[in-house]
This record gives C-alpha cells, structure tokens and sequence, in this order.
C-alpha cells in the first residue's frame, strides 16, 4: 500500500423502487486528495454520497474508516468520524438566521446551559475571513441569495472541524470568481491534510482541481483515472458513453418586433434597505436571446421576479407582446406568452410530494385538454402528456409519471421544469439558470432548444452566472451591476476579461472594444 | 413472498391502518391502568363494558337502538373531522371547527325553534353560519397575516358566548336547555325515511348518517381527483410553487377555510336538528365535537372515507363511557378515560414515523442475514 486511504467505499449496492442508484460501486479516498466524482444526471453520485454521509443504508458493500470498517447509520455517526457534508440541495432551516444555521446541532453552551453565541459568531466570522466566505452572520437564510446560503453550508463544515468533506455540486450555484476561490480554498483544506470528495458536472472544474475522478454512469462504476493523465474528451466520453459537443451552434439572430419592453423598473429589497433593482429599462425582441449577466446578488434575482409577477414594482412599466402587465397577475402572464424557468427549483420551480406528471402540468393543469368542465382531472391525458415530456427532454426517474418529485435526482428535476416550461411554447422565455446542475450532454441539448426556441421566432431573456454559458448561448449581453444595468455587450466582439470587468463594476457604459 | 411482504408494510394506506390500531390498542391499555389506579376491583369489567358498548344489552332490540344512537353521534363528529382534514390537506389548522360548529348549532336551533323552518332551510343555514365563521379566519389569515390558530380559538369563546345569549330566548323557563325541537317545530326535525325503523324505531336515526357519508366521499372525490384539489393540495404542499404558477393563494386559503366552516357547521346542524340533545344555554365550554375532529381525522389517516370509521370508534368509545359502573367509578371517569384513548388517536403519524423505523431495522438484520446464509453456501 503506497498511500492510505482516508475512505473507502467497497462494492456499494443501493437500490430504490424501480431503480440501481448504485450497482456495486467502489470509491476509494486518499488521504488529502480532492477527490472528484462524475456522472450524468441520475448517475447515482448523491445516493453514493449519501450512503457515506449516513443518509442512505447501503444494501450491499462496506464502508472502511482509515482501513477500518465502520458502521454509519445516520448522519451524527458521520459527524462523529469527521465527515461532513454540503448537499446539492441545502439543508438550512430557513427562518433562522446563518449564525444559528451553523451552530446548530453543535451549539456552544456554558455551563448553564446557555448559548455562548459570542464565541461562534467569532469562530465563524475567523473563518470566513480565512477561507473569503463572505457572509452575514445576522442575515436569514431566506432572505439571502443562494450563493450565501452555500457559503453557509460550507462554514457550518468548517466549523465542526470535519476533515473528510463531501461537496454535492458546490459550484453549480457560485459565480466563477467564487467558483475560482472555492477551488482555491478545497486546494488549500487538501494541502491542509483533509480529504475531499467533490461532484461537479463542470469538466473545468475538475481539470483544475482534483487529483482523480471516479466516473459513474447509469449507477455503474465505470473507472477512476488521474487528472494529469486525461482530458475533458475522455472524461466525458467515459461519462456519456459518446462524443459531447461542447460548442453551441446557432446561426445570426434576426432579432423582430420587441416581445419584452421594461421601462423604469424598479424593485425593493427584501434584504436590505436600498432598492435591489433600479430603474431599468431593456428591450428583448423576438428571434433573440438576451442575457442577464452579473455577479450573483446584484439584483438578478429581483428583476426576474418583477417581470414575472413574483413581486410587484415599485416603480415602472413592462409590456408584453405591446400589452402593459405591468399590474398583471402571474396567471395572466403564464397564459398569455411568459414560460419562467425559476432560479429555485425546490422553492418554485416544483411540488415536491407531488408525482412527476402532476408536476409536468402545475403551468396548464387548467386546460381543458386537463380537466373536464365539471372540473375532474383528466388523468389519461395528464398521463399521455407526461410520458410525452419525459421521452423527449429524456427525463430520468425510478418510476417514470408517478415518481415523486422528491425522489428525483437534482438534474433530472431540473430537466423536468425545463420541459414543462418550454413546451408550452412561449411568446417569451424567461430562464433563470436553466442548465444548473446538469451533465453535459444535457446542457448541450438544453442550449439547442434554447436556440430552437429563438428560431422560432420567440423571445428569451436568459439570466446566467456561467460565463460560457453567456458567452456562447446569448446575442446580447447586459451586465447588472448594484441593481443597474450597466453595460451591454456583443457576445461576439467582448471577451471574459472585459465582462468580467463590468460584472465587477469597475467598467461602466455602452461596451464595445474601443 | 419477503418481497411482496415488505412492500405490503411500506403501503401508506396499510401503514395509516396499522398505526390506527396500534393507537387504539395503546388507548385501550393506558386506559385500564388508570382504572386499576383508582379501583382495581372493577377495571377490568369497565374497560369490556366500555368497548362493548350497546353490546351490554343482551337484547338485540335494544343494542339496536342504541347502535343506532352511536351512529346519530357519529354523523356531526365525522363532519367536524372531513372539516379539519380538509383544512389540513391545503396546510391549515382549523382548530376554529369547534366554534364554527357551535355557529352553525346555534342558528340551526334558533331557525327552528323561532322560525320553525323547515329543516332543509335550518341545515343551509347552519352550513352558512359556519362557513361565514371559517371566511372570517380565511380574510383575517390572508389580508392581516393572522394565524388562523389564533383566530379560530378566538372566535371559538366568542361565538359559544353569542350562541347562550342567542338560545336564552329559546330555551325552556325552568331549565337551562333550549325547548324540543320535535314538540315546537316538527317540520324543522329532518326525515327518517324509515332509518328509524331499522334501530328499532330509534326516532333519532334520520336522513343524517347518510348525508354525512356522502359528504365524507365527495370530500375525497374533490381532493383527489378535480382541478380544485388538486390546487388545494398543491398550495398545502408548497406555498411558493403555488404562487409561482399563479395559484390564487389568498383567495383558496379563504375558500378552504369557508368549506372547512360549512362543513363544520353543516355538521352541528345534521346532529341537532335529529332533536337528540338540547343546547345547554349555561355551559361554559364549547362543544368537544370540533376538537374531536382533529382526534377522529389523525386516526382516520388524514383520508375521509378513514374519518368515517375513525369517527365512529370515537363515539363508540364516548357513548361506551357511560356504562362503567357508577358504583366504583364517578360519572367523569367515563369522560377521562374516553378522553385518554382518543387522546392516544391522535399520535397515529408518530406511530406510522415509528413503524417505519422498526421496519427499516428488521429489514437491514434480514439483509444480514440472508448475506451470512449467502456466504455459508459459498463456503460449501
Ligand atoms: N429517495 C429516493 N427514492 C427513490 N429514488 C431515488 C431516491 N433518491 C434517488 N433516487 C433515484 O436514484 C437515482 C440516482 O439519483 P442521484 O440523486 O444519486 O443522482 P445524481 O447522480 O446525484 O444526479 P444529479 O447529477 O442529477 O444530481 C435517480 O434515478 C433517482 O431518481
Ligand atoms: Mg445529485
């Protein structure tokens, strides 16, 4: 034995209703090694991890501790061997705020039982000066964007001192400067001597920061190899089985008559006092996709749901297809031309203990292809019309139409929505991150529709932290800035440097390359 | 066959049954222990009179009668408790049930005895009354953020206050309860239909027991399979996707809580309008029969067509509380240990949380040992 390994995962064996999640798979960690894990969406990769953090009971293979077998049965067992972990879909209790957030389980007390919050608030904020998370530890959770809230989620491993650490898609949420000092900080919690198990489905990533990567597909293992002996091609060949194309095609637009006129828009913060989006104006044609840049919390978030009809203006008109809606209600805009990719999947984007298929129809379930006069569903029709979705957008679950929502692997959720909101054929698009936490080949076919959708002569406002993503799917960039629209630029004559710039705010005005 | 059997288990609708009895059964036993406390003599013969019920008669005539009288309880408790699983389906607590069934009680009797409407127009009414009380909670929750908890208790003492104050003009001049609905107003009396005569001419036995079985199947067809539950239930599930989509969020919290109050309302009327019992214009305490209802919904596994038989077990076991032995035990021992068993009714989701942990374990020592079997073949 060269090296000793911190963890290993021998012939691991889950299986649910309907489905392998993890058919004999074997997973071995050295000790400070950034450990990357790769899969398709459904792979099984957050069932595995889950059966290490204690979450899942593995029906067959064992789990070795330092070469020695261990027993976890819950996640407090997990916490005890120093095993931590941040989930792809976090676990915060939202109405407290990050402090208690962190703390709790592990709450510092006197002797008398009292919380010694001081000390934490302390701790917390050493390491997140140490590590660059920033955070504020009086905000609460569902007041913050998601990027804090992962902030969160990491702080609260750092502070239980856990020195095996497992990232269920950390970066599918942060900007990539973020991404670039969360990659920065594995690297030095590695060199530090923890060991760290790291899924992304972004190849980048995974060249730049693991050492090695366990490819998984369909829950088969399908092999380890080192980083420094492979390239993004093989690894994602090894993961979907065929050539990914990662360049978008599409041609020229030809942008039409304006679909999405907003004037003045301005929209208050629940966070803070200041306005989180402020007096802006933007048109999106028809035949165009715009994108919404910007570094996350700048006000994205507020502006998708002013247009939406999430939140009301405070100031300012929207037209849609030339009629005013600005005081429409959010029915009204689903029905006529507005489709919204939310940027939350679980807080909107789905009813979690509802089946597949009841989620497919939650934007049309009104209709009457859906429901009779006498207002019965029509589950024939339901039915047909989600197997129809989940065939085409190659939705994958256990159990097909009647698969809980809950019980889907993030990506697939996403796929879900995805297919839900484009189906519906939209006058506008509004996607708010819509390949978040989608393996390649996914993303590459979500781009195509994306573009199908243009070509068919629709509107799409696309609203993206992923700078390839802006780079190569939009023809029109605007960069939000402290809730201002402070430049737009042309995909084709910008580079990543120069957005990169305004995103950061310190360029400003009508861009170009002068 | 393991397989098959373990799958049986992890069924929800098996589940839900299974913890109901367990419950049950756990009421059944704490509630013997405290007989054996206070008289250890009697306990026993107490708890069997108590279960039996009507069945203490050997007569079947009799034990018909009074079957038929448990049943006549039954009709407003499963009606309280379609009003809480409704409510609680779309993420609402309706613990005003109590007081919208004390409205609708109220003006049922005050229509038939002041009025002396028909009974049709007096049960509408009671429906009415009852849903204006749930709308109220509804407005309150959606346009001033008040809990629906809050509103509901309150109005609870309220209403029950205005209801003795309205009845006293009905009531009879020598004691406290309201006059005979059968003497002043036979036609405000619902029909039998001949019911009556399959009890053994229990004149109490009226079109009400159907009523509220049917009501109790709508329910489920509405929640199950319309547009309209489906809505109702989403917005239950997650408030935000419900927005998100364009669910009309304040106008179905309102529209719940004015069902969940017609229902309960409905309720009274169903009960008080059989003439059975008068309205107490002194009592001091609203009506058991809407916090019953959350008893008789947790035990019915939050399903209606559950809450039919889960209601009826609950006034089988109050009606059965008055046979204990006045001898060794005080009138309000039946109430206590009525109370203590469907007390225990309404831990049915810990006992299915618990289940499921049992489960899971044996599962895993089954897994075990079919692994070491697996591998004493290999060995061979
Ligand atoms: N609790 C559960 N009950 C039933 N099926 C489940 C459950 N959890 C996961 N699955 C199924 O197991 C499979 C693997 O899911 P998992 O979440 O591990 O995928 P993943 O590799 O993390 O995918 P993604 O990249 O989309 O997050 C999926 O098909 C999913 O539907
Ligand atoms: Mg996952």
């Amino acid at each position: 034995m060269e090296q000793a390994y911190a963890i290993e995962m021998l012939h691991i064996t889950k299986r649910f209703p309907g489905i392998v999640a993890n058919d004999d798979i074997t997973l071995q960690l050295k000790k400070g090694e950034i450990h990357a894990l790769l899969g398709e969406n459904g792979a099984g990769k957050s069932t595995l991890m889950s059966v290490l953090f204690g979450l899942y009971q593995a029906e067959e293979g064992v789990i070795k501790k330092d070469g020695k077998e261990v027993n976890i049965k819950d996640p407090n067992d997990a916490n005890r061997l120093g095993i931590g972990m941040v989930h792809q879909h976090f676990k915060l209790v939202e109405c407290f705020s990050v402090l208690d957030n962190i703390i709790l389980g592990d709450e510092p007390t006197d002797k008398a039982g009292f919380l010694k919050k001081d000390e934490a608030r302390k701790k917390i904020i050493e390491l997140s000066d140490k590590y660059g998370l920033s955070v504020d530890p009086d905000a609460i959770i569902e007041d913050i964007t998601v990027g804090m809230q992962q902030r969160t989620e990491i702080l609260k491993m750092l502070y239980r001192e856990n020195e095996i650490l497992i990232f269920d898609e950390p970066t599918a949420v942060l900007t990539p400067q973020e991404i670039e000092e969360l990659i920065q900080i594995m690297k030095n919690l590695a060199k530090e001597g923890k060991s760290i198990l790291f899924i992304s489905h972004k190849l980048n990533e995974i060249m730049e920061a693991a050492d090695r990567c366990t490819v998984l597909r369909k829950g088969k293992y399908i092999g380890t190899v080192n980083i420094k002996d492979t390239n993004k091609e093989e690894l994602s060949r090894m993961m979907v089985g065929r050539d990914v194309d990662f360049v978008v095609h599409k041609e020229e637009a030809k942008p039409g008559d304006v679909i999405l006129n907003v004037e003045g828009m301005t929209v208050a913060s629940k966070v803070h006092h200041n306005n989180a989006v402020k007096n802006v104006s933007f048109k999106v044609h028809a035949g165009e996709i715009v994108c919404i840049a910007g570094i996350d919390g700048n006000g994205q978030t507020e502006l998708v749901y002013g247009i939406t009809g999430l939140e009301p203006l405070k100031e300012g008109k929207i037209t849609l297809g030339g009629r005013d809606i600005t005081h429409a209600s959010i029915r009204d805009r689903n029905t006529h031309g507005m489709s919204h990719i939310p940027e939350d999947r679980h807080k909107h984007g789905l009813v979690l203990d509802y089946s597949l298929e009841y989620n497919m129809i939650l934007q049309r379930y009104f209709e009457p292809q859906f429901v009779s006069g006498a207002g019965f569903l029509k589950r024939k029709n339901i039915r047909e019309y989600s197997d129809k979705l989940i065939e085409q957008y190659d939705v994958r679950s256990g159990q097909g139409s009647i698969t809980t929502a809950r019980s889907m692997s993030g990506g697939n959720q996403q796929k879900a929505i995805v297919a839900r909101e484009i189906d519906k054929d939209p006058e506008l698009l509004v996607a708010v991150q819509p390949t978040r936490g989608l393996d390649v080949g996914a993303i590459e076919y979500i781009h195509k529709q994306l573009v199908a959708v243009r070509d068919a002569g629709h509107a799409v406002l696309l609203v993206s932290l992923e700078l390839d993503e802006v780079m190569s799917v939009s023809d029109r960039i605007l960069v939000m800035y402290e809730g201002e629209i402070v430049g737009e630029l042309d995909p084709k004559k910008t580079t990543v440097e120069e957005l990169g710039l305004y995103m950061a705010g310190a360029k400003k005005g009508a861009g170009g390359n002068e | 066959m393991n397989k098959e059997k373990r799958s049986l288990l992890k069924n929800d609708g098996v589940q839900s049954f299974i913890a109901s009895i367990i419950c049950i059964l756990l009421g059944l036993l704490l509630g013997y222990v405290v007989l054996l406390f206070i008289n250890p003599a009697g306990a026993g013969e107490a708890i069997t009179s108590l279960v039996k019920n009507f069945f203490n008669y050997p007569n079947t005539t009799i034990a018909l009668k009074y079957f038929g009288s448990t049943l006549v309880k039954t009709a407003p408790l499963l009606m309280c408790s379609l009003s809480i699983l409704f409510a609680y389906k779309v993420g609402l607590f309706n613990i005003g049930a109590a007081g919208q069934y004390a409205f609708g009680a109220g003006i049922a009797i005050y229509a038939a005895l002041a009025w002396q409407l028909p009974w049709w127009v007096c049960l509408l009414l009671a429906m009415a009354a009852g849903a204006v009380l749930g709308t109220i909670s509804g407005i309150l929750k959606s346009y001033c953020n008040v809990n629906e908890v809050i509103s509901g208790i309150m109005l609870n003492w309220i209403t029950l206050y205005a209801m003795n104050d309205l009845l006293t003009n009905v009531k009879e001049s020598a004691s406290p309860y309201t006059m005979h609905i059968e003497s002043v107003s036979p036609q405000s009396i619902m029909p039998t239909l001949g019911l009556d005569t399959l009890f053994s001419n229990n004149q109490y036995v009226t079109i009400s027991i159907p009523i509220s079985i049917i009501i109790a199947i709508i329910v489920y067809i509405v929640m199950e399979k319309t547009k309209f539950g489906y809505e109702l239930k989403a917005t239950g599930f997650n408030k935000n996707a419900a927005k998100y989509c364009g669910m009309a969020e304040k106008r179905n919290t309102i529209l719940t809580l004015l069902i969940g109050g017609g229902l309960a309302g409905l309720g009274a009327g169903l009960f008080y309008l059989t003439g059975f019992e008068q309205w107490s214009c002194g009592q001091s305490a609203v009506p058991a029969m809407g916090f019953n209802g959350i008893a008789a919904a947790f035990l019915g596994g939050l399903n209606p067509i559950g809450s039919i038989f889960s209601s009826y077990f609950i006034q089988h076991i109050t009606v059965g509380g008055a046979y204990l032995d006045k001898s060794m035990y005080c009138t309000q021992i039946s109430d206590l240990i009525s109370s203590i068993i469907i007390y225990l009714c309404g831990f049915v989701l810990f006992m299915k949380f618990v289940m499921n942990n049992i489960a899971a374990k044996r599962e895993e020592k089954a897994k075990a040992a079919a692994k070491a079997a697996e591998q004493e073949g290999g060995n061979e």
